[in-house]
């Protein structure tokens, strides 16, 4: 001990410089490499996924294949116009169940019971309800709406698909409002109800427009993946080859094209260019969903600012 | 009070007003029922539908992996077997990607710019949706890996694992398609956590002489594993879960087969792939093999959740 003190007194100290081929920082060298390699690796399937869905796909796109409908098996000639606007209907019916009901439960978590056992309660159902499985969101329609016929006598239909997405929407529409009215200082609310206003008027006039930002972004994300599940609609909306009649309620009260059932559909067929049209399908469904996910980068970015 | 001037009398709140806001309120409370009710209807949903198949299968159903829709025989051991094989494979790929990745975008190998743009990738990959990789699986991934496949059967077919010649979609092509499903959340999640914990641990490791690693190894990692675990576990049950991806590529055989090479099937690509067209003991033996894929990922879940809640550490 005081042999090293000395030393380091008398000037001729231990060498701190970073020597780079000491065992140790080589191998520290090598686990960064390894680390980078990962990453390359994680990124790869994006890199190459999006490549084959824009060659193979943005290049089909055309105004026919935009405004037609799919050819029957076989034929060559037509486009997916049907399944584009079934999509935008179908995640329209789920946003109108699952945003209301989604930021009404998430009110009151943040609002009207931080802590209680039903708060306790419900954000735990919520957290599992994220974790089941799409496919049994599909079934579970498929028990009580489809083979019931609840719906005004019909079976597969537009809204069940709709309800279906809905129930995989809800925890994460309920979820982002609870977050985002808790972010928002209680300051604002006492304030609210100290000059006289009631709970109902504090909620709707100061706090949700105060949280409207990370509501409005958790719900586009919520929105984006709903737009392509798949498996909660192959037998809730089924498919359609044809234009579903939506000025009238029977076009959603029956079975509905949409992008990503076409993709399935299509894409396990043995016809070329029924194949072709699911490439097509999925460059359009991935352009819409990347566009919604960036939008809502946007918003949280917008509202940083 | 004793000298009021009328303007500014306490008055009680009209009855009108009164009634908004106790209706608002109930109303709040109506619509976070909503996620009990449906996770409760669908549990009783699934199990009542199930009941036949339980009363007649009872336990055997998921150890037999006879399903023969012509003969009404029906046993989901294939089915299960292939959600857990598929789903732990993946797993174990995905797990060192995944926090790998998570490592290399929270250290400062390299600028923040590019570390942004890797791990907003990553992110966007989570945006794709299922059926689309399923579509470049079917097209693009398997006939790239199929030589492979071939090469791993001619060398290694005395081994069990691939004893079947490769025939295009099967368990190794479902399970690399699982892995590019999963790797977002265990990166994002796994990211979350490394970014939590705080700085002045790391500043004590380097302070007692630790190199990047020692540090990461020794006090980053062990700091954030709770919250890795959970996320670990999140995606399991994702993958459990998994329908489209899984379904397109798996093969869909319903005969048990222990080869990796040879098709196979989950429960999810199972209930995709025949809910639709079944009647009678079927919808019933389906409705039973998706309760066990309820009870599974179910399970998975609640796990999760209680080990992040147990074993976080409190600074």
């Amino acid at each position: 001990m005081t042999h090293t003190l000395s030393q380091n007194l008398s000037g001729s100290g231990p060498d701190l410089s970073y020597r780079p081929f000491l065992r140790r920082n080589i191998g520290s060298g090598v686990l960064s490499l390894i680390a980078a390699i990962f990453a390359v690796i994680a990124v790869l399937p994006l890199v190459l996924v999006l490549g084959y869905v824009i060659v193979q796909g943005g290049s089909k796109i055309s105004l026919a294949l935009l405004t037609q409908l799919p050819p029957p098996p076989g034929l060559e000639d037509g486009g997916i116009a049907n399944a584009i606007v079934g999509t935008l209907v179908v995640t329209a019916i789920a946003g109108l169940i699952a945003i209301p009901v989604g930021v009404g439960g998430g009110v009151f978590l943040a609002e009207y019971s931080r802590s209680g056992w039903f708060a306790q309660f419900i954000r735990f159902g919520t957290n599992v309800l994220a974790g089941v499985p799409s496919i049994i969101a599909g079934v579970f329609i498929y028990g009580t709406i489809v083979t019931s016929r609840i719906l005004f006598g019909n079976a597969y239909s537009a809204v069940a698909g709709g309800m279906a997405l809905a129930v995989l929407m809800l925890p994460t529409v309920i979820k982002t409002t609870d977050e985002g009215l808790k972010l928002v200082p209680d300051d604002l609310r006492r304030a609210a109800l100290g000059v006289g206003a009631s709970r109902f008027v504090t909620i709707i006039r100061i706090t949700l427009p105060a949280a409207f930002t990370p509501i409005a972004t958790g719900v586009v994300l919520a929105v984006a993946r709903a737009a392509g599940e798949t498996a909660p609609l192959i037998f809730t909306a089924l498919f359609s080859p044809f234009w579903s009649d939506l000025l009238t309620p029977e076009g959603i009260f029956s079975p509905i094209a949409t992008l990503s059932v076409m993709i399935y559909n299509f894409a396990i067929e043995p016809y070329e260019f029924h194949n072709e049209l699911a490439w097509a399908a999925s460059f359009v469904l991935v352009v819409m969903i990347l566009a919604l996910n960036l939008f809502s980068r946007w918003l949280a970015r917008f509202a940083a600012k | 009070m004793s000298d009021p001037d009328s303007r500014y009398l306490l008055r009680s709140r009209p009855p009108a007003e009164k009634l908004v806001d106790i209706s608002f309120r109930n109303l709040a409370i109506a619509m976070a029922s909503v996620v009990a009710i449906v996770l409760f209807s669908i549990l009783v949903v699934v199990f009542q539908g199930s009941l036949d198949s339980m009363a007649r299968y009872g336990w055997q159903f998921l150890v037999t992996s006879d399903w023969n829709p012509v003969d009404d025989q029906y046993g989901a051991g294939a089915a299960i077997y292939g959600t857990l094989i598929t789903s732990l494979l993946a797993l174990m790929i995905a797990v060192p990607l995944g926090v790998g990745t998570a490592i290399f975008i929270t250290e400062n190998i390299i600028p923040k710019r590019i570390r942004d743009v890797i791990g907003l990738m990553v992110e966007l990959l989570a945006a794709i949706p299922s059926v689309v990789l399923g579509l470049w699986a079917i097209f693009v991934m398997e006939p790239f890996i199929r030589p492979g496949l071939e090469l791993l059967y001619q060398l290694f077919n005395w081994f069990p694992l691939f004893s079947t010649p490769p025939m295009g979609p099967g368990t190794i092509p479902a399970v690399l398609i699982l892995v590019v499903m999963i790797l977002p959340i265990i990166t994002a999640i796994s990211r979350d956590c490394l970014n939590q914990v705080p700085p002045q641990l790391r500043q004590a490791a380097y302070g007692v002489g630790t190199t990047r690693w020692g540090a990461i190894i020794n006090v980053i990692l062990p700091a954030a594993i709770s919250g890795i675990i959970g996320g670990v576990m999140l995606a399991l049950g994702r993958a459990m879960g998994e329908t489209m991806a899984v379904t397109m590529i798996i093969g869909n055989s319903n005969n048990f087969s222990v080869s990796l090479l040879a098709p196979g099937n989950t429960i999810a690509a199972m209930l995709a792939n025949q809910f639709g067209e079944a009647d009678g003991s079927q919808v019933s033996s389906l409705m039973y093999a998706a309760f066990v894929l309820i009870v599974l990922t179910l399970a998975v879940n609640i796990f999760a959740q209680w080990i992040v809640k147990r074993l976080s550490l409190k600074y």
